[in-house]
């Protein structure tokens, strides 16, 4: 078969992934996007090993570890995510701007949002 | 245009129309139940280019684990279930813009890059399980060595996020 067809299928994957990274808001269907984009690169690995008729196997065994990085990725983003719906009642990524370096009125505005907050008042137990 | 092609071309058609719906459903666990299929049929592209342990490797974990991780997820975060339209931020066109742009470069690259080029798929040796597991450990011994210890690193510190004090 043409490598190019597999080449294909992952760069438009890898844009899809890109995509679903950007407009997601839900930090679930954001780590599914991460998903996506990996498996890309996942699919390029095995297509060269085929082509290169790689005798040490290197396409796929690496394509193997990167399985197992993507596996950890997602337990720990998960808890990630977990303990911030804890922390917020929220996964929605563009509502957690507390790291951003923005106008001092904006934020003052955004502390108020988290003073009222009940979940709050949790966070100190949490940590 | 080979069998291969073909069978190929099919499920790459599958592989990216579901992905186009994972990243567009308004519902998180249809969002996941599409990322199985997508999953599915990259298993099945694997299998076209003879990485036969990738395949049932990638049904094992990613369809197995990775996703019922997410709805496991999705069902703590008390996602909800129903159609909702703020699962998109409003960030949408930038991302078309690039996701296209990305996707586009790629493809363009990579088919300039690589045109002629063919997979003797009949004549490759298959990556089955003795193959792959020769190649782990014999040669790739310490990479693997390293990612039981960040598996570990990594269960040991999804417990310590999610663990509540006192408990």
């Amino acid at each position: 078969m043409h490598l190019s067809l597999a080449l294909a299928v992952s760069a438009l994957l890898f844009g899809i992934g890109v995509y679903g990274l950007l407009a997601r808001r839900n930090a679930i269907t954001v780590l599914m996007a991460v998903e996506l984009m990996l498996n890309a690169a996942n699919l390029d690995l095995v297509a060269f090993d085929a082509w290169w008729r790689d005798k040490l196997h290197a396409g796929q065994t690496v394509a193997l570890f990167v399985i197992v990085i993507a596996a950890a990725e997602v337990g720990v983003g998960l808890a990630i995510v977990l303990s911030v719906f804890r922390l917020r009642e929220t996964v929605a990524i563009d509502e957690l701007t507390e790291l951003a370096d923005r106008d001092p009125q904006l934020r003052a505005g955004a502390d108020d949002q988290v003073a009222v907050n009940p979940v709050a008042e949790d966070a100190g137990a949490i940590r | 245009m080979t069998l291969a092609d073909a069978v190929f071309g099919l499920l790459g058609l599958l592989c990216l129309g579901s992905a186009v719906l994972v990243v567009t459903t308004r519902n998180v666990i249809h969002a996941a139940l599409w990322l199985v299929v997508c999953f599915g049929a990259l298993a099945g592209c694997y299998l076209v280019l003879t990485a036969e342990f990738v395949a049932w490797v990638q049904v094992l974990i990613y369809i197995g684990a990775i996703v019922v991780l997410m709805l496991f997820g999705a069902m703590l975060t008390r996602a909800p279930i129903g159609q909702l339209q703020e699962l998109d931020s409003g960030n949408g066109p930038v991302a078309a813009v690039a996701g296209l742009a990305t996707g586009g470069v790629l493809l363009a690259l990579v088919v300039a890059a690589f045109k002629g080029a063919y997979v003797d798929v009949h004549h490759t040796a298959v990556g089955d399980g003795k193959v792959i597991g020769t190649a782990v450990f014999r040669y790739f011994v310490l990479p693997f060595e390293l990612a039981s210890v960040l598996l570990l690193a990594a269960l040991v510190g999804a417990v310590v996020l999610t663990k509540r004090e006192g408990s």
